[in-house]
């Protein structure tokens, strides 16, 4: 059953790019079934519940070495994981369904989705550290091509590369810390290092060098610094945007961003050796959050506002897992793959009905245009933000008491994230879809067709009750009955509402922005302090060297000999009349006699 | 069924006397390289897995140098030999399928390619390490021909400085050579390799011995498969070279260089390569980190392939100084896949300048807009090279990875690492400026590989890495005996 779930997409990507991209509807269904079998299966797994790794592939075999397999390792987070994974995407290829309708490329779409899909579930299935690895740059290629997917534009086309190559920096230290792993413990099976690795009884080459410990954590956290777009490898996901809102919602916020928190996760038992490496996590966690919680305050294009949301939300799980809360950040992970996907697919439908119009501030009045949307988006908000009894409500508490127990400051920089969180949803909210229209475009739109309104909402629907069902799955009890838990409860009902109240009294009949913070919404200026410093700066070294090679390794020596060469080609030429054959003749009968005359010469030597 | 190998020997030079004689010229060698191809594989399936060895051996005895020398003319596959006749019949059937049919002199061309072909086949199939030697000359020679008179741009400079660097090389690969021969005790000196490893592994060579002889081979062989610093003829060689051209050279003939190392250094001289091993791994540094970030500043997808190839030969020799099972397994898989993969990125630059007139990144721009099936050709090519899973470099990388992190200190491998950070940026940048964004003005009218009778050579290289990259076990079930032989396992 296990590998149902993985080889569906796969065919259906093989499929449809060897064989069906011609039908343009075929291809939808095909890759949308394909979809479904993976749920059907993965909801079969979980149910069965049957815990363990089974039936893999020997990928690489060097007894005693290196053993690496494709296997499928189904547990308590994986199956969870593989629930979200191909649920919410089902929900996105329905959807995609309506959204590219009109793409001539639609069929493209959808085999490089299905190949998404496929590498995903890959990532979650993995049973080994190389085969999450293998899968891991899997995404990371899907991903490149599906931003990329109008790849005519030059922004998408920038976007594409940048978010590969910031993921190559990230998957750089993976690499790395996989290496450090094998050479600690000697294997990189899942299973064989939940047995062998403990604090107490730690490698002899570990505990000569105590420093080795965090380096092989920090190695692993690199690969999620990148995929999760952490700060300071934060910088590819606003710009990933520019692909197709389908794929944002389902790539860049629902499923392959929260794969470095689920990597996180299934390393846990290695991160938690060293106390330094998961300060560093969490650290790294609440600067992102906060960070990008500020920067979307600022921005007036509808799914960056959201990316930076994503970015924000993913900081709230990484911090939750430096702080020893695996399960909560699980939970955060589940329940905003179910409001953001709903997000971005609102988003998608209303950037559907305008045109391709993603500024907020000509937008406006959508709540009476298009009611199932505005209303869906509502919901998506109000989980988001934490409004009460909604399912972000529980996970982000479930992160915020782990933070009380273990550090205020990270605890105080979250609750402000918090805070954050519901002004600027509720800025986008009133600004997109209250007061009046603000362009003629929302004057002649109108709902979406039902292809399109039907996933928003079976995932408002989950943005309702996941907090219940996530809170059975992954914290097994209420979480107000844990110490501060009533603290914590009253804390961030207070700053839902203050955010909340905030962004509807400045926005609700603002005419343009109100509030300016420059250095907000220009993003901190990371794009431009990246390009200065390693743009600008590995052109300048790529080009120095590229001098020195022409001119000092292969110039002087090379063209120097070159020169004396041409010069006595002239001469035998003038003897030879420039007949190639007599040419080769002269050199092979040279090479002959160098030959002889290094062999007669030897012999004397010996 | 021995003399199947004298058969795939003889036949392109067969096809040459035909060519020469005056049967058709692309018809000829495409039919012999069909031929060879097929019959290459029929090697493959009668081979016999895991039996020690050399199999299919035949020697001609009119060719022997007799007794000042020992040298015989004898050919035979084992496991290694196996694979790289496989990879040489590959792309030497790619390379003659995609030479334009309105090539400038055809005869000459196609009689000079396949002499290469045969050159690079003796080369491989020989036993004995002189005419192991003498083929790779012999496949030489029509190369510089190839790239001198049929070659782009700046081909009278690029074919100067191909052979002098190559000739310089030989001669110190020959002077390592004659070393080896001359140093072994007297009555059991001998070329083959079978004697060779008969002598050798009851009585070794002295380590001082084994020292400078190692450093002449690393230099002779060395040059040949474009070693950090004297690489500087490989780019600009390859880049102009006619396209069936570089993929023969950079794809098959620089791969000469590693398989004798990996013949001669690996067996033979371990306890020199010892004592060089720091100076090798400064050199196979400067390979991967150095002329990976010039290969960055490349303005013309010739020399960015050039020079990418000159980069992951640093890889492969990186898995080849590491010196154990992972390493070596990892540079096998390398030759393999960086063979079919430059040949896959040369063949399509070739086309590319074909049909845009240019291969200079300035001017090329949105090809993927026309050129859909060329484009999607081409990012496959590009992602092998820069170590995507599921295509056969990053099987060989990842060896490479994990034999360099257990044989030598960390920071060795950590450096080595920043090149998928580094092929990563060269490769989607070319990919980005030829096929993505909106159509380069004042590109003329260009056609996609439509049919597929044109598709079919670029889509059989591809395949192959895809088959290799998915299931590397298929190729490592033949060279897994041979590596364990050498390593004494």
């Amino acid at each position: 059953m296990n590998w149902v779930i993985l080889l569906a997409p796969l065919v259906s990507a093989v499929l449809i790019t060897l064989v069906l991209h011609p039908l343009r509807k075929i291809s939808a269904g095909v890759s949308v079934l394909a979809c479904a079998v993976s749920f059907a299966a993965s909801v079969k797994v979980f149910l069965a519940d049957g815990a363990g790794s089974v039936s893999a592939v020997t990928w690489l075999d060097y007894p005693g070495l290196l053993t690496v397999t494709i296997g499928a390792l189904t547990d308590h987070l994986s199956t969870l994981m593989l629930l979200i994974v191909s649920g919410v995407g089902l929900c996105i290829h329905i959807f995609a369904c309506g959204y590219m309708k009109d793409d001539p490329g639609i069929s493209r779409f959808f085999a490089k989705l299905s190949l998404f899909m496929f590498s995903m579930l890959g990532i979650v299935l993995a049973d080994n550290l190389v085969m999450m690895f293998i899968f891991w740059e899997l995404v990371g290629l899907s991903s490149y091509l599906l931003i990329g997917f109008w790849f005519e534009r030059p922004s998408a086309a920038e976007a594409a590369k940048k978010a590969f190559i910031v993921n190559r920096l990230g998957d750089f230290g993976f690499l790395l810390g996989i290496l450090g792993v094998w050479w600690a413990w000697g294997t990189v099976d899942f299973g064989e290092l939940k047995n062998s690795v403990s604090a107490a009884a730690l490698p002899a080459v570990l505990a000569q060098n105590p420093l080795a410990v965090t380096l092989i954590g920090l190695g692993l956290f690199m690969g999620c610094i990148g995929k999760s777009a952490q700060f300071p490898l934060h910088i590819w996901l606003p710009d990933a945007m520019e692909g197709p809102t389908p794929v944002s919602a389902l790539i860049h916020a629902a499923t392959m961003v929260a794969a470095g928190v689920y990597m996180l996760c299934r390393v846990f038992f290695i991160l938690e050796l060293s106390p330094q490496t998961l300060q560093i996590i969490a650290t790294i966690g609440a600067i992102t959050a906060i960070f990008a919680a500020l920067i979307a305050t600022q921005q007036n294009d509808i799914k960056r506002i959201l990316a930076y949301s994503t970015l924000s939300q993913l900081g709230y799980m990484v911090l939750a897992v430096g702080l020893c809360a695996t399960s909560a950040a699980m939970f955060h992970l589940c329940t905003h793959a179910f409001f953001k996907a709903l997000l971005f697919l609102g988003a998608g439908s209303v950037i559907h009905a305008l045109h391709h119009e993603q500024d907020i501030w000509r937008m406006g009045g959508l709540w009476k245009k298009m009611p199932i949307t505005a209303a869906t988006f509502l919901i998506g908000t109000l989980a988001l933000t934490g409004c009460p009894l909604l399912a972000g409500f529980f996970s982000k508490d479930a992160i915020l008491l782990a933070a009380l127990h273990n550090n205020i400051w990270i605890f105080g920089v979250a609750i402000i994230t918090a805070a954050l969180t519901a002004y600027y949803m509720f800025r986008l909210f009133a600004v997109a879809f209250l007061g009046q229209a603000r362009s003629a475009a929302v004057q002649h739109t109108h709902e979406s067709p039902p292809v399109m309104t039907l996933p928003l909402t079976v995932l408002a629907a989950l943005a309702v009750v996941g907090g219940y069902l996530g809170q059975q799955a992954y914290l097994g009890q209420p979480h107000a009955d844990h110490a501060g838990g009533g603290l914590v409860l009253w804390l961030s009902v207070l700053v839902f509402a203050l955010g909340a109240v905030g962004g509807l009294w400045l926005y609700l009949r603002a005419k343009s922005e109100r509030v300016h913070v420059d250095i907000f919404a220009n993003k901190f200026y990371s794009d431009e302090l990246y390009q200065a410093l390693f743009v600008n700066g590995q052109q300048l070294l790529a080009r120095i060297l590229d001098w020195i090679d022409r001119w000092i390794v292969g110039g002087l020596i090379v063209r120097g000999l070159a020169v004396l060469a041409t010069v006595s080609g002239e001469i035998l030429r003038l003897v030879q009349g420039g007949n190639v054959q007599a040419y080769a003749t002269v050199f092979i009968l040279g090479v002959i006699f160098l030959c002889y005359w290094v062999m007669v010469h030897l012999q004397h030597l010996f | 069924m021995s003399e199947l190998l004298l058969i795939i020997l003889v036949a392109p030079l067969a096809a040459c006397l035909g060519i020469a004689a005056g049967l058709p010229a692309k018809k000829t060698a495409l039919t012999v390289t069909w031929f060879n191809l097929i019959a290459s594989f029929i090697v493959a399936f009668k081979f016999q897995l895991g039996a020690a060895g050399y199999q299919f051996v035949s020697s001609v005895p009119a060719m022997s140098l007799g007794d000042y020398f020992d040298t015989n003319l004898k050919f035979g596959v084992d496991g290694l030999s196996l694979l790289l006749l496989l990879l040489t019949t590959t792309v030497s059937l790619a390379a003659v399928a995609v030479t334009p049919a309105d090539t400038r002199r055809p005869r000459e061309f196609f009689i000079l390619l396949l002499l290469i072909v045969s050159g690079a086949l003796g080369a491989f199939l020989s036993i004995d390490v002189f005419f192991l030697y003498l083929f790779h000359e012999l496949a030489l020679i029509p190369t510089f021909i190839l790239v001198g008179v049929w070659g782009n741009q700046d081909r009278k400079f690029a074919a100067i400085q191909m052979t002098i660097y190559l000739t310089a090389g030989s001669l110190v690969l020959l002077a390592g050579l004659l070393g080896f021969y001359f140093t072994m005790p007297e009555q059991a000196r001998s070329f083959d390799l079978e004697a060779i490893r008969a002598t050798l592994t009851v009585t070794p060579l002295a380590a001082s011995a084994q020292g400078w002889i190692y450093l002449l081979l690393l230099g002779g062989f060395g040059i040949l498969a474009s070693l950090c610093p004297f690489h500087t003829w490989a780019p600009a060689g390859d880049a102009a070279a006619p396209a069936p051209v570089a993929m023969l050279h950079a794809g098959v003939l620089k791969k000469v260089g590693i398989y004798g190392l990996l013949r001669l250094a690996v067996p033979f001289l371990p306890a020199g390569a010892q004592q060089y091993v720091d100076l090798f791994l400064i050199l196979i540094l400067l390979n991967v980190i150095y002329i990976g970030v010039v290969t960055i500043w490349q303005k013309e997808l010739g020399f960015m392939l050039g020079y990418s190839s000159v980069m992951h030969m640093g890889m492969l020799f990186l898995g080849l100084a590491s010196m154990n099972v992972l390493g070596l397994t990892g540079a096998v898989i390398l030759m393999l896949a960086h063979g079919l993969d430059i040949a896959l990125l040369f063949a399509l630059n070739g086309e590319i300048r074909r049909r845009a007139g240019t291969t200079r990144f300035a001017a090329l721009g949105g090809l993927a807009q026309r050129m859909p099936k060329l484009a999607f050709l081409f990012i496959i090519g590009g992602l092998a090279s820069l170590g995507l899973p599921g295509l056969a470099n990053f099987a060989g990388e990842i060896h490479v990875f994990f034999a360099a992190w257990q044989a030598f200190p960390w920071w060795v491998t950590f450096l080595a690492v920043w090149g998928i950070v580094i092929s990563a940026v060269y490769v989607l940048r070319a990919v980005r400026t030829i096929f993505f964004g909106p159509v380069a003005a004042d590109l003329p009218p260009t056609e996609d590989l439509t049919s597929w009778s044109q598709r079919w050579p670029f889509v059989l290289l591809a395949a192959a890495l895809l088959v290799i990259g998915c299931y590397p076990r298929l190729v490592l079930q033949f060279v897994q005996p041979v590596i364990d032989g050498w390593l004494g396992l």
